[in-house]
């Protein structure tokens, strides 16, 4: 059967996301932003909603199961908010649910409830690489067997918290196929750059370059343990949250410049009474509905194993980068001079818009 | 309620026999068809008939879906079937399924706007031995997406109760196998609207069920067309015609509300996604091909590979189908919400919003791409080319549909958002 309708436990979960993601996180976005910092408490707050939590099961400490669409719906609605505050939020659970997915048992029971039952702790992972052409299925950073252990070489960019994170999950390119693995950052050989890096938008998360200079771990860091995983499951599942984000910071913009139009008054009428402006708000609505649902079927199809899900989540991820550029650049065109100025969240918007081409593993669902 | 796109069984399995419909007796006389304008493909239409009759739909409307008593209460799915049905038809050959018998559009303001005693009356006929037809005339000259602007009048001649009607008609899909007596057909009928109360505006306007060679209507003409050449348009003129009372759909009486033309607004919200499902029909038959020809020369997509490491022919076919994909989708939400009663006018325009858009882009683009191939009569996809555009203009341009979903997002009436 087709359904559009969340169920009362996701209309129940977006409900009390989507509550902190106004009152909290939005409220708090210009200043971060500037300022470049995100209040502690902030993010305590967003933890304890318990969106990693519902989705880990009991045995693990958590309490539910995970469910791609869910997360999906939690993504969209917390990066309406803000998009640094809901990354920073949802940190741990790029080390936490790759685990989940396709950690050993040992791993498992290793790290999850010690993370899921705790507060919030910047546990981490380390994907992006400084380089034009960077393919998450294509890495420099190497791993290689030796002995009984692994040996990681490489440098590895906008890695979340890096600073203050235990441990981190790092993807390494091993005889061709990306593969995680999990690292304590104390692990000599591993060095986290004093400076924060500059990038265009999300300024308020503190990222980090990482650097590997034949970081030695044993054999049974390799995440899943001795065969190893999948990645093309867990890379699929951090497209989904990246389109989801994508669609909430897009739906913002939207509802922003929606808003300014009808108050907004030119030649005797509001704008938004110009067709002009009311056309390009009635395609960029059309627009995020559209991508949403290509987001929607993707994570329904992952949640149930379809044999194109992996296909579908690059689809809808590809679709949303595209989404996010066309509705974030006309919220800015719709405020005209006004929408240039920082005083106004849609040049923010649309500078975090440009970012996800390039931010695949900064979000997980 | 959850979230869910697992494409229903009876629509899975409708879907493959109308493929084989649409391979075998469709896409096999496409170009003969396209080639001669306003000939009669009698065996489709025969076919269909035969096919759809015995089979228990008689036509292609939303099947009835009275639960039986006791059983399990399931998911009404008509519209979604509807939508499944017309973009696999459409996949195999628009201009065919636009003359596929059955009630079409007439057929549809009847249900929308008529009595249990007219629904009754004129819908039984599409069960009969012989193929039948019914078409809407709205449009005229004068007014095209402005259908407030209409012309044509019905005065009630009090001494016979009979409505007189005046005025002329352009674009009437199946105008002329809804009305002219041809003896392979049944005997069809146009729905005409038109204006009881010219002072009331909006207010006063009514349809009207005008059968199959009543006094006073002639075929004044057909129209030669860019594309969807196997569908007849016809202009209609009506000169002092005579229909029944009771022909009328609605209220006889003009109060100063608009709910007349509200019914014949609730038939668009019905009929959009579907006018959008049959555009995605053909803008998948072109995407298809092009990937076939893609393969045949030796040209494969790299599917997970970030963009700026495409090929141009590689991101093109990715966006065309992201593009489509995400069309459908918007179709399958807004017929979804048909099938379960809610309101869905937002929603319905959205999707053909979507679908003008993506079915002329993707044919567009696959043309492109093809070089001369795509532009040689050899192949189907110069054609498929000409008749997506129409997507994008019938029920409703891509520019009165934004006007819907602009109002409808923003909460303006058409007054604050003329």
């Amino acid at each position: 059967m087709y359904s559009f309708e969340p169920n009362e436990e996701q209309q129940m979960l977006v409900g009390a996301v989507g509550k902190y993601a106004e009152n909290d996180l939005r409220s708090a976005a210009h200043e971060a932003e500037e300022s470049r910092e995100l209040p502690k408490k902030l993010i305590s707050k967003g933890w304890e909603l318990g969106l990693l939590q519902a989705s880990t099961p009991e045995a693990y400490g958590g309490f539910g199961e995970r469910s791609a669409v869910t997360s999906a719906l939690a993504v969209e609605e917390m990066a309406c908010g803000d998009l640094a505050g809901a990354l920073a939020v949802m940190t741990p659970s790029l080390f936490a649910t790759p685990i989940l997915l396709a950690g050993s048992e040992e791993q498992k029971q290793a790290y999850l409830p010690k993370i899921i039952e705790g507060e919030w702790q910047p546990y981490t992972a380390a994907l992006i690489e400084y380089a034009f052409d960077f393919d998450p299925n294509e890495l420099r950073t190497t791993a290689k067997l030796s002995g009984a252990d692994y040996v990681l070489s490489g440098e590895k960019a906008f890695v979340p918290f890096a600073k203050d994170a235990q441990a981190m999950i790092v993807y390494a390119n091993l005889d061709g196929q990306t593969q995680g693995f999990i690292i304590p950052t104390n692990t000599s050989g591993l060095s986290i750059a004093d400076e924060r890096e500059k990038l265009m938008g999300i300024n308020a998360l503190s990222l980090y370059r990482v650097k590997l200079d034949n970081v030695t771990v044993p054999a049974s860091s390799r995440l899943g343990g001795a065969s190893g995983h999948n990645f093309e499951l867990l890379l699929a599942s951090m497209r989904i949250a990246s389109a989801s984000a994508a669609v909430g910071v897009s739906k913002a913009s939207l509802e922003y410049s929606m808003n300014y139009a009808k108050e907004r008054e030119a030649f005797g009428v509001k704008i938004a009474q110009k067709q002009a402006i009311a056309f390009m708000l009635a395609e960029m609505a059309t627009e995020i509905e559209a991508i949403r649902l290509l987001v929607w079927e993707a994570a329904w199809m992952l949640d149930n194993g379809k044999e194109d899900a992996f296909k579908q989540a690059y689809l809808a991820f590809t679709g949303a980068v595209d989404m996010a550029m066309m509705v974030t650049d006309r919220g800015v065109q719709i405020l005209g001079g006004h929408g240039y100025i920082r005083e106004h969240p849609v040049e923010m918007y649309l500078r975090n818009g440009r970012g996800f081409a390039m931010l695949t593993g900064l979000a997980i669902v | 309620m959850t979230i869910e796109f697992e494409t229903p069984k009876p629509i899975t399995q409708i879907q493959f026999v109308l493929k084989t419909v649409a391979e075998n007796m469709m896409r096999s006389q496409s170009r003969e068809f396209d080639e001669n304008e306003h000939a009669i493909p009698w065996g489709y239409i025969e076919f269909m008939h035969t096919a759809m009759k015995s089979t228990g739909g008689g036509s292609l409307t939303p099947r009835d879906e009275k639960p039986k008593e006791g059983a399990e209460k399931r998911q009404p799915i008509g519209y979604q079937t509807l939508a499944a049905q017309i973009e696999m038809l459409s996949w195999g050959d628009v201009g065919f399924y636009l003359i596929t018998p059955g009630g079409g559009l007439g057929a549809a303001a009847v249900q929308a706007a008529g009595s249990p005693e007219q629904r009754a009356n004129f819908l039984a006929r599409f069960n009969g031995d012989k193929p039948t037809f019914a078409a809407m005339c709205m449009t005229e000259a004068g007014a095209g997406s402005d259908t407030s602007a209409i012309r044509t009048r019905a005065v009630l001649d009090e001494a016979t109760q009979e409505w007189i009607i005046n005025g002329e008609k352009i674009f009437v899909t199946g105008g002329d196998k809804s009305f002219t007596e041809y003896e392979q057909f049944g005997k069809g009928f146009i729905v005409v609207w038109a204006s009881i109360d010219p002072t009331a505006g909006r207010a006063g306007m009514r349809a009207f069920v005008v059968e199959s060679g009543t006094k006073g209507v002639t075929i004044a003409k057909l129209e030669h067309k860019l594309g969807i050449r196997a569908s007849d348009t016809a202009t209609i003129s009506l000169v002092d015609v005579r229909v029944p009372y009771d022909n009328i759909l609605g209220s006889p009486t003009v109060e100063k509300t608009t709910t007349g033309f509200k019914g014949a607004m609730a038939t668009f919200d019905a009929t959009r996604p579907l006018v959008a499902a049959s555009g995605i029909g053909v803008a998948r038959a072109a995407l298809e091909f092009l990937k076939e020809k893609l393969t045949e020369n030796g040209v494969t997509i790299r599917y997970g590979l970030p963009r700026n490491k495409l090929t141009s022919i590689e991101r093109d076919v990715i966006d065309m189908e992201i593009q489509l994909r995400s069309a459908w989708l918007l179709v399958i939400k807004a017929v979804w919400m048909a099938d379960n009663k809610k309101s869905n006018a937002m929603e319905s325009s959205m999707s053909k919003v979507r679908a003008g858009d993506v079915t002329t882009k993707i044919t567009q683009k696959a043309v492109e791409i093809m070089g001369p191939l795509g532009y040689s009569r050899e192949f189907l996809l110069e054609k498929w080319f000409r008749d997506a555009k129409i997507t994008d203009i019938y029920e409703g341009t891509g520019q009165i549909n934004r006007l819907v979903v602009a109002r409808q997002i923003l909460g303006y009436s058409g007054k604050e958002l003329r």
